[in-house]
């Protein structure tokens, strides 16, 4: 079986392949454990499509500038401040150089996909996705000579006098120990076990559904945390969206997304609306209706729309419930129907008169109605009339694992000495709140490189 | 009519479309991003525009084990030798489609013997090079029917396609169109020129597309040698055999070992390649082709390496069997392919030049 490495790279996604490639090319031997099977190797890394880049002028894919101020401002934006500047404006500037790195490394990008526009500036979109991302990265890996083994849970990192002494893993069902003489943590957040989300959440959490890889476990970030390692981000938060409510519970990626909203009357189980359903345009309006639907009765939302909507958004995976009446569609999506009906009724009757304009907000608002439709109110009045059911669906979690800029892991006496971080494990000491497309590759390959680079130099 | 291989491939398409992750890899998916609905004919579009370079399988987050179960360049391969079979003209010949592999041996072996027998039984007293194995006339009695009726057959299929896709009329500019991407194998680049991922699961490489344009090249050569001589022929009363300096040899000998060295390259990229990614049930098939490919190329290089040898007379007989084979079975057999890519290369010229004009009425 495999020698102790120089270094140990637990995780196998975007942020574990970076620091793998980086330790690897500074002549560090390096193990990588991923926990999942080989088919779904890379974690929430193989979801993705793109990953936000600074740059001065146009670059590769990327058109015009987008210069270190905006991308900062976009990040204040959706955090609300949460955020450690200097950590954020570090990661903002490395971004640039990542580019080229990631070529080198055999990552393509293509232009923004159809759809995507508004990112086709801010954004470097990856040829086929993040799952082309990961296989380009386990290819170098694979050429560099660094040994990858799948269906390998990491249990325990054994920290002792301020450093990691020996990591045990199971590995195919054998028990492993491992004394590597660094260690880079990239293994992800633990949305994926149920049981924590509810402990941090509440029960409501066991109707959430999980977008992305059923292996982030966060097994790595409690022992590490348990263990008095600092921590980062609201423990009790994660980052969820509104998602067709038919997704399943693991693994659905991108196409279980609904950009119906702006276009809809969103209601709950009893038929009722609950909020503006056309507050703010895409994709601000999309990262909030995750946390209204996980409030509502059984964390369960229905977007209704009729027959002149139905083109405006891009296709969702399942095709919508359809009735040519308010009352049979309530019926098929097992809605109280006079409820519905009334609720349609209401809303329609609260629409005003005003020119109708898909991609931007064009304050056509109802009157009079509570909660009121601030922009794109049309009436529901055109069948057939279409429905999707809504849950939330959990993104990535925020809890962390606290790094400083060379992303060495902190702990009650400083700095751990042969620990560091990357990726979604210590995302949170830049993204406490919010999201930001694209801004968790970034984290991710930053951090990755930086954690190999350190790591590296730590063992020559 | 409603094949499961048409629904399964719409099922597949549809999560495609809410996806799009593949966009850049080659026209199959811009062709779906235009569209919410897809229509049977639209599949069997969809499914001739896909070169199967299987970069989308490798790159996608969906594929088995996941639920969602995609593995588009396997449905598409399906649903392309679907569509090929339920256009197909005259009909009876269809059951072909699903019996490649036993209908290039069984059409071979008849041909061969056919071939064999007349050569046998009307050996010409005089004649020059091949022409002392088989007469002018004859083989011209064999050749013009079997070249021209299979090309009528394929034609009517064609036009019956034509109309199922929803296409127009055809128009020169969509021609060059299809041409320029049939020439340069544009499909099979990934989109970053890195070419595709065949024969070595994720690896980019263009192994399968310079060993294709080989045979495409060379066959085209070895076609335009046969014309020439045809032409020399006719028009200027210069019968075969013709010197190394000779139009006929001159485009048949680069064409003929082009052909030979893209067939090998295909037969063995086709060992090493997934068969899961393609139609399963026509690997044999697929590979019997490019076999005969590589017989018709290597007999007609033998042949002229043989002139005036011993082996010259049963060498032509091997020759001719296997270019009869192929001309018989090219409406029924991989040979199609061809026809159908560029006719679904033409169609997305047309959907692209109107979604184009419909674009430029909006600005106006």
């Amino acid at each position: 079986m495999t020698p102790d490495p120089d270094i140990l790279v637990v995780g196998g996604g975007n942020a574990a392949l970076c620091a793998a490639i980086t330790a690897r090319q500074a002549d560090a031997s390096v193990l990588i454990l991923e926990a999942a099977p080989k088919p779904y190797r890379g974690g929430n890394s193989r979801h993705t499509r793109n990953f936000r880049c600074m740059h001065a002028g146009p670059m590769g894919v990327l058109s015009d500038s987008y210069g270190e101020d905006e991308y900062f401002d976009d990040l204040l934006k959706v955090t609300g401040g949460k955020t450690d500047e200097a950590l954020a404006r570090m990661t903002i500037r490395r971004s640039e150089e990542c580019y080229d790195w990631m070529q080198a490394q055999g990552v393509r990008f293509q232009p923004s996909l159809s759809g995507t526009l508004s990112l086709s500036r801010t954004n470097a979109f990856f040829l086929g996705g993040g799952k082309a991302l990961v296989n380009a990265y386990y290819r170098t890996a694979e050429r560099l000579g660094i040994a990858v083994a799948y269906d390998a849970q990491v249990r325990h990192l054994a920290f002792a006098d301020g450093r990691i002494a020996h990591v045990e893993a199971e590995i195919d069902g054998q028990s492993r120990r491992f004394t590597p003489r660094a260690v880079v943590v990239a293994s992800g957040g633990f949305q994926a076990d149920i049981d924590w989300l509810a402990d941090a959440w509440g029960p409501a959490a066991r109707n959430f559904l999980i977008r992305g890889t059923p292996y982030n476990r966060g097994v790595v970030l409690r022992d590490l945390l348990d263990q008095g390692l600092h921590s980062v981000g609201d423990p009790t938060q994660c980052h969820a969206v509104a998602i067709d409510g038919r997704a399943p519970q693991y693994d659905g990626g991108i196409v279980t997304r609904l950009d119906c909203v702006p276009f809809s009357i969103v209601v709950n189980k009893d038929g009722e609306r609950f909020y503006d359903e056309g507050e703010d345009v895409w994709p601000k309006r999309y990262a909030i209706w995750g946390r209204l639907v996980a409030a509502q009765p059984d964390q369960v939302g229905y977007a209704i729309i009729d027959a002149k909507s139905l083109d405006l958004f891009m296709p969702s995976v399942f095709p919508p419930a359809s009735a040519d009446t308010i009352g049979g569609l309530a019926q098929q999506l097992g809605l109280p129907g006079s409820e519905l009906e009334a609720t349609v009724a209401a809303f329609n009757a609260a629409c005003r008169p005003g020119v109708f304009h898909p991609t931007e907000r064009d304050g056509l608002a109802t009157d009079g109605l509570e909660p009121p439709k601030t922009n794109w109110a049309r009436p529901i009045d055109t069948p057939p009339f279409y429905g999707y059911a809504l849950r939330p669906g959990v993104t990535f979690t925020y809890l962390g694992l606290k790094v400083d800029a060379t992303a060495r892991v902190q702990g009650p006496e400083g700095p751990v000495d042969n620990l560091w971080a990357a990726g979604e494990i210590m995302a949170g000491s830049i993204l406490g709140q919010g999201y930001l497309a694209g801004f968790g590759m970034t984290i991710g390959t930053v951090f990755g490189r930086i954690a190999g680079k350190e790591a590296a130099a730590h063992v020559a | 009519m409603l094949h499961e291989t048409t629904q399964e491939a719409r099922r597949q398409i549809e999560i495609c479309n809410a996806c799009r992750y593949c966009e850049g890899y080659c026209a199959v998916f811009p062709a779906i991003a235009r569209a919410r609905a897809f229509a049977d004919g639209d599949i069997a579009h969809l499914a001739n525009l896909c070169h199967n370079c299987r970069g989308c399988y490798y790159a996608c987050q969906y594929t088995p084990p996941h639920d969602f179960a995609v593995n588009l360049p396997r449905v598409l391969a399906e649903a392309r030798h679907q569509s090929w079979a339920d256009h197909s003209w005259p009909r009876g010949f269809a059951p072909l489609f699903d019996r490649w592999g036993g209908a290039i041996a069984a059409v071979l072996v008849l041909a061969l013997a056919l071939i064999f027998a007349l050569a046998q039984a009307l050996r010409p007293e005089t004649g020059e090079g091949f022409y002392a194995h088989m007469s002018h006339g004859l083989m011209v009695a064999i050749f013009a029917p079997a070249f021209v009726v299979p090309l009528v057959a394929l034609a009517v299929s064609l036009r019956r396609y034509w109309r199922a896709v929803g296409g127009g009329r055809p128009r020169l500019a969509d021609l060059r169109a299809a041409l320029v991407s049939a020439g340069r194998m544009s499909n099979l680049s990934g989109g970053h020129g890195e070419g595709c991922n065949f024969e070595d699961e994720d690896r980019f490489s263009n192994a399968r597309r310079l060993y294709h344009q080989a045979v495409l090249y060379g066959f085209l050569l070895c076609f335009a040698a046969t014309s020439s001589g045809t032409v020399l022929h006719y028009g200027f009363d210069l019968p075969a055999p013709y010197p190394l300096f000779s139009l006929p040899k001159l485009f048949g000998l680069p064409g003929g070992v082009l052909m030979c060295i893209g067939a090998a390259g295909l037969a063995w990229l086709k060992t090493r390649a997934d068969r899961g990614l393609g139609h399963p049930g026509l690997w044999h098939g697929e590979m019997g082709f490019v076999l005969l490919l590589f017989a018709v190329a290597a007999t007609g290089l033998a042949l002229y390496a043989a002139t005036d040898h011993p082996a010259a007379g049963p060498l032509l007989s091997l020759h001719l069997g296997t270019v009869l084979t192929l001309f018989l079975l090219t409406p029924y057999s991989k040979m199609a392919h061809g026809f159908y890519r560029m006719a679904a290369l033409m169609r997305e010229a047309e959907l692209q030049r109107q979604v184009d004009v419909s674009k430029a009425d909006l600005s106006a």
